[in-house]
């Protein structure tokens, strides 16, 4: 288990993940809230890439029950950061 | 050049996996195809010697035309005919040597395989003047089709095998050298559109003109990037639209020539869900499964047991197909809609056909999709559900004769034994041609589908 | 200035009226000119009007008549000299080219030999192979001769003047299928240049260079290809020897591409002689190719489709112009 993940780093492993998925999407019109598979246009497959990427870089394995907690940007940080 | 989709007249080599020599197997890729729509990986139809590449880099031609020729073994053991009664005995030579003689002298160094006497090979006929440029370039005359008078190789077939870059030596017209010189523009980076691809005033000039967008890149990207790249961007738009107008041609010729009928009914997903969910939680991240690779293998199944909606629709006839492949209508990133084959998708097992369908989204994603993928859909699924609709009335790929789609899973109140309850549920739809089936097969092939989803473990 | 429609043929005798009468010096002999009125009618009426002194019907024999041309010429007089079509000039080409073109530089400066040769030339009034030929570029091989071709109704009458006023011989060709073109003909001014190209149509695409017979089918393509936005510049060289570089290659420096028509056949031709002036002077002006357009190389046809065939037509052109531009 990794040690606790800040905010800034939960924020940068998103971007991240997002960027790699869809390389063109315009991560910085991003609001915090924003329904992420909406304004990144990530199909059911984009999301489960994203949720891979996001699995091996915070070392956590994430459910398809936690699928509900990744909504948006900030709720992803939030995800990721606690505990 | 092989059609690669209905809707494709013409395609432009963009580039030669293989060269002459090389041994291939069928189904080895061998070049890529640049088509209105895509980067496109052609794979060999056939196994043996590439003897030819017989059109080259960035050239344009029709579909039909002979890209390259093959010598299968069979061939290629016929191939040098017995020799003449008059001349001496044929040595026996597996294959054409792969570059010609150094030096113009007739002296053969000893270890060169003698040369062949004329009746026991196919002597190209070439002036010196060619045969030395050939052998500056490395390239075997015999390899070269000629297009001269009588089959004589000319100094053209020689340079078109030849890439300007390669040699440093670049066609261009008087009159654009002499300006791109004024101008200072690199002949070698500029794209010509003259006979045999010579650069021309026009060519330098819209160079030139594209000279400020160029500077913007260079500056944006750190003044490392050489125009070149700007002008691959300027593909890529070209690429788009030309995604668009096939797309656009392609959904009009279905519209104006197939009478479709629509079906649609509603599924129950609660236990194919379940299904899933349960799987999910058991293997590791990377191999979870999705609900649509659930649908696909159903739909898969669903068309093997209805056949007459899986194959093509040949001028005034239905031909079923042998396999069923499945294509997969995916949408491009920057817009754009293509819908290359998951092959045999029926005789995958469900893992196998989501790692499949992993590796094809991402391949055509990246532009790089394979001419059997783009060739070989038999019946064509879309699935709009992620963009958050219910229904999909889609529009059926000439010359198949059946499209399904699915919409989003959604919770729905459900009535089942006199009893309600709120299950995960899906639309599908049937769009099929009616000059190949009537709606009772439709109808047939939607209740097929559900029942199958109601047993997702044995999918 | 009042201008008059009329046919090239009636030009032509307009002008050898005028020559008649305006000096007494000039005389018009050759095979038929006088009471038949000439193998084209260009001299019709001109025996009548001057009599057989100065319209003189000759015996069949080119070289003896072309020979007595040019001894009158070398006398003092002004000959007229018409040979019936090319072909028959062969048979007096050692007098154009042992007396005519060589007596001035043989005899140090001392005899010119003012005698104006006309004949017909060029096929398309299916003639066959022995009376069809386009010879001119042969002629225009001569130092010592000037060769001029007029195309228009202008030059047939304008050119002859100007010939007669030359101190040394010219050879005038008149394409068989122009004699019953019809222009306009205006202008008190009688002599026309003979020493310039002219620009008959501009354009900047690409300069088509033709003479004669050949400016026809030259303008015909050039309509053409106007309605596919290309604009062609169409030179009629009108004198082909000496050709008129500035003209033709300041034209083509405009349009960087040349394509020229020549009835001739291409081997050894006035066209490839263009080309290579071209090449020699407008090299790093050329965005194309030269292309040419001329006849095939094979005896002509008497068959009218085979002799259409043979010559360079519009259609022809339109391609090579396509060509050139890309």
């Amino acid at each position: 288990m990794p040690t606790t993940i800040t905010p800034e780093q939960a924020t940068a492993m998103v971007r991240e993940a997002l960027s790699a998925i869809a390389p063109d999407a315009d991560l910085d019109g991003l609001a915090p809230d924003d329904d992420l598979r909406g304004a990144v246009e990530l199909d059911s497959l984009d999301f489960l890439s994203f949720v891979e990427k996001l699995s091996q870089r915070s070392g956590r394995r994430i459910e398809e029950d936690d699928y509900e907690e990744l909504r948006s940007l900030s709720s992803c940080v939030a995800f990721l950061s606690h505990r | 050049m092989p059609s690669l989709g209905a809707d494709m007249d013409a395609g432009t080599i963009s580039e030669w996996l293989v060269k002459p020599g090389d041994t291939v197997s069928r189904g080895d890729v061998i070049a890529v195809v640049d088509t209105d729509k895509a980067a496109v990986e052609v794979e060999s139809f056939d196994s043996g010697v590439v003897d030819e590449l017989l059109v080259g880099p960035g050239e344009r031609v029709p579909v039909g035309t002979v890209l390259a020729t093959i010598s299968t073994a069979a061939e290629q053991a016929s191939e040098y005919p017995p020799p003449t009664p008059t001349g001496p005995p044929a040595p026996q030579q597996p294959a054409p040597p792969e570059s010609p003689p150094p030096s113009p002298e007739p002296a053969a160094p000893p270890r060169r395989p003698p040369e062949p006497p004329p009746a026991a090979r196919t002597v190209p006929v070439a002036s010196p003047l060619v045969r030395k440029r050939a052998a500056e370039a490395g390239i075997d005359l015999a390899s070269v089709h000629g297009t001269g008078p009588g089959g004589v190789v000319t100094r053209e077939d020689v340079e078109r095998l030849v890439s300007p870059r390669a040699t440093g030596r670049v066609r261009a017209s008087p009159y654009a050298r002499r300006i791109a010189g004024e101008l200072g523009v690199d002949l070698s980076r500029v794209t010509g559109t003259g006979s045999g691809g010579a650069i021309r005033a026009l060519d330098v000039h819209a160079v030139t003109e594209r000279a400020g967008t160029v500077e913007a890149a260079r500056a944006e990207e750190g003044g490392g990037t050489a125009p070149r790249e700007a002008t691959g961007e300027e593909r890529g738009e070209t690429r788009q639209e030309g995604l668009r107008r096939a797309t656009a041609d392609l959904m009009a010729r279905s519209k104006r020539e197939v009478p479709h009928y629509y079906l649609s009914t509603t599924i129950d997903l609660s236990r194919a869900m379940t299904w899933l969910r349960e799987r999910n939680r058991e293997v590791p991240v990377e191999e979870r499964l999705v609900p649509a690779a659930l649908l696909l293998k159903a739909s898969a199944l669903a068309v093997r047991r209805v056949p007459q909606l899986n194959g093509f629709w040949c001028g005034d006839h239905f031909e079923p197909a042998p396999a069923v492949h499945l294509g997969v209508a995916i949408s491009l990133r920057g817009g754009g809609l293509m819908a290359p084959a998951l092959r045999d998708a029926d005789g995958l097992d469900v893992p196998e056909l989501m790692k499949r369908l992993r590796d094809l989204v991402a391949r055509v994603r990246a532009g790089r999709t394979r001419s059997s993928e783009m060739t070989d859909s038999t019946i064509t699924v879309t699935n709009l559900g992620d963009q958050g609709v219910e229904t999909v009335f889609g529009v059926i790929y000439p010359p198949q004769v059946a499209l399904v789609g699915f919409g989003r899973v959604v919770e729905r109140p459900w009535a089942v034994g006199g009893l309600l309850g709120v299950r995960p549920v899906v639309t599908a739809t049937l769009s099929a041609d009616h000059r190949a089936t009537d709606g009772y097969t439709g109808a047939r092939f939607l209740g097929t589908l559900d029942r199958l989803l109601q047993a997702p473990e044995v999918l | 200035m009042n201008e008059k429609r009329v046919t090239y043929r009636e030009a032509l005798r307009e002008a050898l009226r005028e020559a008649l009468a305006g000096d007494d010096r000039v005389f018009l002999m050759g095979e038929d000119v006088g009471r038949y009125g000439g193998c084209f009618a260009v001299s019709l009426g001109l025996l009548e009007e001057f009599g057989p002194e100065r319209v003189r019907d000759t015996p069949m024999s080119e070289s003896a008549f072309v020979g007595a041309g040019i001894g009158a010429a070398l006398a003092g007089m002004r000959p007229v000299v018409e040979i019936m079509t090319v072909n028959f000039s062969l048979l007096a080409l050692d007098q154009i080219l042992n007396n005519a073109a060589t007596l001035l530089h043989m005899s140090g400066g001392q005899f010119n030999v003012p005698v104006v040769i006309r004949m017909a030339t060029g096929a398309g009034r299916q003639l066959a192979a022995q009376h069809s030929h386009s010879l001119e570029g042969w002629y225009a091989h001569i130092p010592g001769i000037r060769v001029v071709a007029p195309a228009t109704v202008e030059d047939a009458r304008g050119m002859l003047p100007t010939a007669l006023a030359d101190p040394d011989p010219v050879l005038m060709f008149e394409h068989v299928s122009l004699y019953s073109t019809e222009g306009e003909l205006g202008g008190a001014d009688r002599q026309v240049d003979i020493d310039r190209a002219a620009i008959r149509r501009p354009g900047r695409d690409a300069t088509l260079i033709a003479y004669g017979g050949t400016l026809v089918a030259a303008l015909a393509a050039a309509e053409e290809l106007s309605g596919e936005g290309i604009e062609v510049e169409v030179i009629d060289l009108r004198t082909l020897r000496p050709v008129d570089d500035a003209t033709v290659v300041g034209s083509v420096r405009r349009t960087h591409r040349a394509v020229i028509v020549d009835e001739g056949w291409r081997s050894g031709s006035l066209s490839a002689e263009l080309s290579t002036r071209i090449t020699e002077q407008a090299f790093y002006e050329l965005d194309a190719g030269i292309e040419r357009v001329c006849t095939a190389e094979v005896p002509i046809p008497y068959a009218r489709h085979l002799e259409e065939a043979a010559l360079p037509q519009p259609a022809a052109v339109v391609e090579a112009v396509r060509k050139a531009v890309g």
